[in-house]
């Protein structure tokens, strides 16, 4: 296989990942359940969307088939889609939503710092910008996991519920696929292995600060973003977010 | 502007002579455009007027994320929905910044908003209308956010210092999310096809006469404006606004190709202004008794998320509090 279209499939789950992820906390928008939350929620969306927005273009370059940003992100179904199945889920109740923030921020954060030493100058720089902010969304979500978990009752036993919800979905984040093993063997992406790692650890130091179980890996079923083998969410959430472009395809907004 | 109909609870403004010497200390203090700070002796009908028009702007910036939000997920390219993301945290920040202005004068954040969600307390008008079409983002921001400006601009030089503060940071922020929604329709207009044309053209025919009814009513039947104008909170009268907003904003809709709304609208060389027609003050004051269009749904949408998020607020101080126990243990 030719090195570029390892590539540009992982830029595409890098980059769907944060604008599908992105698209959900705006859906959150006058709903949250502070205003200091409305601001965080759009703070965190503003930066991935931005993310998103990096990886894209870079994508369209090297697909270099006419299809610039905006196309791959308003114009491919989802069957074209590679984006984790964690961030397609449903926003859910506040727990569901932060519990997702928080899993998708912990695994997220160990494959940008990876990348900020990607032998690939682009990829390199693009990550480093996203590293900082990264942080932060990692540092308010498991602070919130915290709270949460650590809380009252109710909100314990809500974060209890949310977690089968969710959990399930994990298991994208501790493998890589054969594509993902040879870019890391270009020392292009970091080594999955050790992003598994250091999101297991996080994750098992944040849930034991929050009061909450640590459940069993799960198991891989059927499902598979990486081959865009999605829920059925994601072709709902598709349809409200690509409407305009879709149908004024020759519009320029 | 933000706030509109602010009662004053002033029937008839006393002059120097019948005042206590407090009052006329204040009074002084005013006239001389020294700002009033939050440990300042004031008037209880200053605090109270001011209480309300502050927490009236900062529900509007609260409600005002609405319209918007309704069409962040649908954003039609990255840019758009970046941009639209970033104009909604603004507002969100706007609002904490009014209410901790609000709160400088006694008032409670929680009660004042428990009022918005009663509806005891209003907020502008304008978000009382739906967004239809995608240039609605673009004429909300030209038209609502160059409505505000004009009022905010004046604002800046309002007699209470925190408020006065405030509307400076405000104001930078707010003409950035002008020329941004100026350059969204400009967009569409110039380089768009005849469907977006047209979408620019309705939306302006359903905001134009809105977005001129949030400077309030007519001087005429403006009771409380000449109280709010003697304390300078207020800074120029309703008309005179509204007056300079149809001045500065018809040359950017000729600019755009767009026509406006208003038959009567015509060039008056002797005034050096734009003569319009009569605004439907019956729908100005309907909007404003809870009968426009979207009211119901934005002041139930925003009790239901607070309540909705009593949970998540209550763990936080629970886990709080337990964060301060272990720490003192």
């Amino acid at each position: 296989m030719k090195p570029n279209t390892d590539l540009i499939e992982y830029l595409l789950r890098l980059g769907d990942s944060a604008l599908i992820q992105g698209q959900r906390l705006c859906q959150w928008c006058g709903h949250a359940p502070a205003l200091e939350e409305e601001l965080a929620l759009m703070n965190v969306g503003l930066d991935l969307v931005g993310q998103a927005r990096n990886w894209l273009e870079y994508a369209a370059e090297l697909l270099d088939d006419g299809r610039d940003a905006d196309h791959l992100a308003f114009r491919r179904d989802e069957r074209a889609y590679r984006n984790l199945l964690l961030v397609e889920q449903p926003n859910g109740d506040y727990a569901v939503t932060i519990l997702k923030q928080f899993l998708y921020d912990a695994w997220h954060l160990p494959v940008l710092e990876g990348l900020s030493q990607s032998s690939d100058e682009r990829i390199a720089g693009i990550a480093a910008k996203a590293v900082k902010e990264v942080t932060y969304h990692l540092r308010r979500s498991s602070e919130w996991v915290e709270r949460l978990g650590d809380g009252t009752d109710e909100s314990h036993a809500r974060m209890l519920a949310a977690l089968p919800e969710v959990w399930r979905f994990t298991v994208e984040l501790t493998s890589a696929d054969d594509s993902e093993q040879r870019l890391c063997e270009s020392a292009i992406t970091p080594d999955a292995a050790q992003v598994a790692a250091t999101w297991q650890a996080t994750v098992s130091d944040t849930f034991t600060r929050a009061t909450l179980p640590v459940p069993a890996a799960p198991s891989y079923f059927y499902l598979n973003a990486r081959r865009g083998l999605h829920t059925e969410h994601l072709g709902i959430l598709l349809a409200e977010m690509q409407f305009l472009p879709r149908a004024y395809p020759d519009a320029t907004w | 502007m933000y706030a509109q109909l602010v009662e004053t609870g002033v029937k008839r403004i006393k002059n120097l002579a019948e005042m206590s010497d407090q009052e006329r200390a204040f009074q002084e203090k005013i006239d001389a455009e020294i700002k009033i700070e939050a440990k300042n002796w004031m008037p209880d009908a200053y605090r109270q007027t001011l209480i309300r028009q502050i927490s009236q702007h900062a529900h509007s910036e609260i409600v005002g994320m609405l319209p918007e939000g309704n069409w962040v997920t649908r954003a039609p390219s990255l840019k758009r929905k970046l941009q639209l993301m970033a104009k909604i945290q603004d507002e969100a920040g706007h609002g904490l910044y009014l209410y901790s202005a609000m709160e400088t004068l006694g008032a409670d954040r929680d009660e004042e908003i428990a009022k918005l969600h009663s509806g005891k307390a209003k907020y502008s008008s304008i978000f009382n209308y739906p967004t239809l079409n995608w240039a609605d983002m673009g004429a909300v921001g030209w038209l609502v956010d160059g409505a505000a400006i004009v009022n905010q601009v004046v604002l800046q030089r309002t007699s209470y210092g925190p408020y006065s503060r405030a509307m400076v940071r405000i104001c930078k922020e707010e003409s950035f999310h002008q020329r941004q929604g100026y350059e969204i329709l400009l967009t569409m207009m110039r380089e768009g096809n005849q469907a977006q044309k047209d979408m620019v053209q309705d939306a302006i025919n359903r905001l134009w006469w809105p977005s001129l009814m949030m400077f309030g009513p007519s001087d005429e039947h403006s009771p409380n404006s000449a109280q709010s104008m003697a304390w300078k909170i207020k800074r120029q009268s309703n008309d005179e606004l509204r007056q300079r907003f149809i001045d500065q904003t018809i040359p950017q809709l000729e600019l755009l190709g767009c026509t406006c709304p208003d038959p009567d609208l015509k060039w008056n060389a002797e005034r050096g202004h734009y003569d319009f027609g009569e605004i439907q003050w019956n729908e100005f004051y309907e909007v404003l008794k809870g009968n426009g269009p979207c009211n119901q749904e934005r002041v139930t949408t925003r009790r239901k998320a607070i309540e909705d998020g009593a949970w998540v607020r209550e763990a936080a101080v629970a886990h709080a509090r337990k964060k301060h126990n272990k720490n003192a243990a």
